[in-house]
């Protein structure tokens, strides 16, 4: 049922997403490999979102077929073993962290002693007591990752979750991506910032709901013939 | 449904009522308060109070819960909360029914602290025991909750979210016997107010006021139970696991 190791943890066939009058996405095909860092790049509005929801199984799909960890997806089976941060708080303004983490916890089966594993990871400890309404929109968007991890999931899909984070606590998170990934944990990061780009395993590059290449930032590079992934993102979305 | 999940479900919501002091004193002040007043300006008519005293400890409930639910439910669709809760392993039903518990609870307190005034100091009596009053009182409540979880999707801001106060529960309460007894409506009037919730939870209060509790008053309660069940079918309806 969960698939072969070497099997990818999503594979995307042929997908169509409509989202009030146009094609959110139009006939994309992408494979997620396992146990990676996966960054999903484009500008704002070119269907990551839509994608990421169509990966976790809360998007109405027009046509085309996702597969998530050998089920399709939003498999009731997955949602245990898939979570999803979107860019809302996510989280209850009027609790403290403790008392998000301790709510969630529970719905999920998660032993008491992952809410403070969680908290450890997102660097959020000294939060603990604090309101959600009270935090800053890292802190808060850092609260709502916490409660991702706190089922210990095999996929994670984040969207742009280092939005307002402060550089030095931005590269502690990668750091805890890549961790979780060589745990066995596949991710998928949207972002329009470039920078972070370099930081990913494989690269997703998508421009008006469409696929613009997939790769590895060595291999995107070395089609491009471009060393900068900005420079190389533009040369592949003319070459169309 | 596991009863795990109810449980946190309804923890969570009381949690975030007691993090919350002027709604807590909208149920335990002002509800009292009202009902004081009321018997002030009825000072020189104790026969109105009389009649009307009971089933309004018994109908704020109704009124509060609605309005909290409402309001606590747009917060969950407008923060992502309700779109994370559905992409969780969480039933419908461990959500619904852990709102239905954290509500009765509350509804239960509060209409002990209400009944408490009215009955001890501005001197409300019953026919009936006074305790049947605070049980209708919860089971009013999980009324106005159940009404408030489903029109709660109908509404995009907190603003949109009241306006339904004054649309759909007032003119139920105007026309459920509380200020006139549908008896003296006109028959049109009567008519309407023969199908809508709000009337039976009403009758059921005012037997107890007047001691005629019996198959009536089951009748009353079995109409209001549906109504509660109808409704939060209703608005399971409205939790989507999957949106456009």
């Amino acid at each position: 049922m969960a698939g072969r190791p070497d099997d990818p943890a999503v594979r995307i066939a042929n997908l169509v997403c409509v989202r009030g009058d146009h094609r959110a996405l139009d006939d994309v095909t992408v494979d997620l490999r396992r146990g990676v860092v996966t960054g999903l790049l484009g500008p704002s509005g070119c269907g990551k979102s839509t994608l990421m929801r169509a990966i976790v199984g809360v998007q109405i799909v027009q046509s085309g077929d996702v597969t998530v960890l050998g089920l399709p997806a939003g498999a009731r089976e997955l949602r245990r073993r898939v979570a999803y941060v979107t860019q809302a708080p996510s989280v209850y303004l009027d609790l403290t962290v403790d008392e998000n983490l301790r709510y969630f916890a529970a719905l999920v089966g998660a032993p008491a002693a992952r809410v403070g594993d969680a908290v450890a990871l997102v660097g959020l400890e000294a939060e603990l007591g604090r309101r959600a309404q009270d935090l800053s929109g890292g802190e808060r968007s850092r609260a709502s990752l916490a409660v991702a991890l706190l089922g210990a999931p095999e996929l994670l899909v984040l969207d742009e979750p280092t939005v307002g984070v402060d550089p030095i606590l931005r590269r502690e998170l990668w750091d805890t991506f890549h961790r979780l990934a060589q745990g066995g944990t596949t991710i998928l990061i949207s972002s329009h910032v470039m920078d972070e780009a370099g930081r990913c395993h494989d690269l997703v590059l998508m421009r008006d709901g469409g696929l613009v290449a997939a790769g590895t930032p060595d291999e995107l590079r070395a089609r491009a013939g471009a060393e900068d992934l900005e420079e190389a993102f533009v040369r592949l979305a003319e070459a169309g | 449904m596991s009863a795990a999940r109810v449980l946190a479900t309804a923890v969570r919501v009381l949690r975030q009522l007691r993090h919350d002091p002027r709604t807590l004193a909208m149920l335990f002040v002002v509800a009292p308060a009202l009902l004081a007043l009321m018997r002030g300006i009825l000072n020189s008519d104790a026969t109105t109070f009389a009649r009307v005293g009971a089933p309004m400890i018994g109908l704020f409930p109704l009124t509060l819960m609605f309005l909290i639910t409402s309001i606590t439910m747009l917060r969950e669709r407008t923060t992502g909360t309700l779109e994370r809760l559905m992409s969780l392993p969480i039933a419908k039903a461990d959500l619904l029914f852990g709102y239905a518990v954290a509500f009765a609870v509350v509804a239960a307190a509060q209409a002990t602290v209400t009944g408490l005034v009215g009955f001890e100091l501005l001197g409300i009596t019953t026919a009936g025991p006074a305790w049947t009053i605070v049980a209708l009182a919860i089971g009013n409540a999980l009324l106005g909750m159940s009404l408030g979880l489903f029109t709660s999707a109908f509404a995009r801001s907190e603003f949109q979210a009241i306006q339904f106060m004054p649309a759909l529960l007032f003119p139920q309460i105007l026309l459920s016997g509380l200020l006139v007894p549908r008896a003296l409506m006109p028959s049109g009037l009567q008519a309407v107010s023969d199908v809508l919730p709000v009337s039976y939870a009403y009758d059921g209060l005012a037997r107890v006021t007047s001691d005629q509790i019996g198959s009536r008053l089951a009748i009353d309660v079995a109409v209001v139970t549906c109504c509660i069940l109808g409704f939060l079918a209703l608005a399971a309806a409205t939790l989507r696991r999957r949106t456009a």
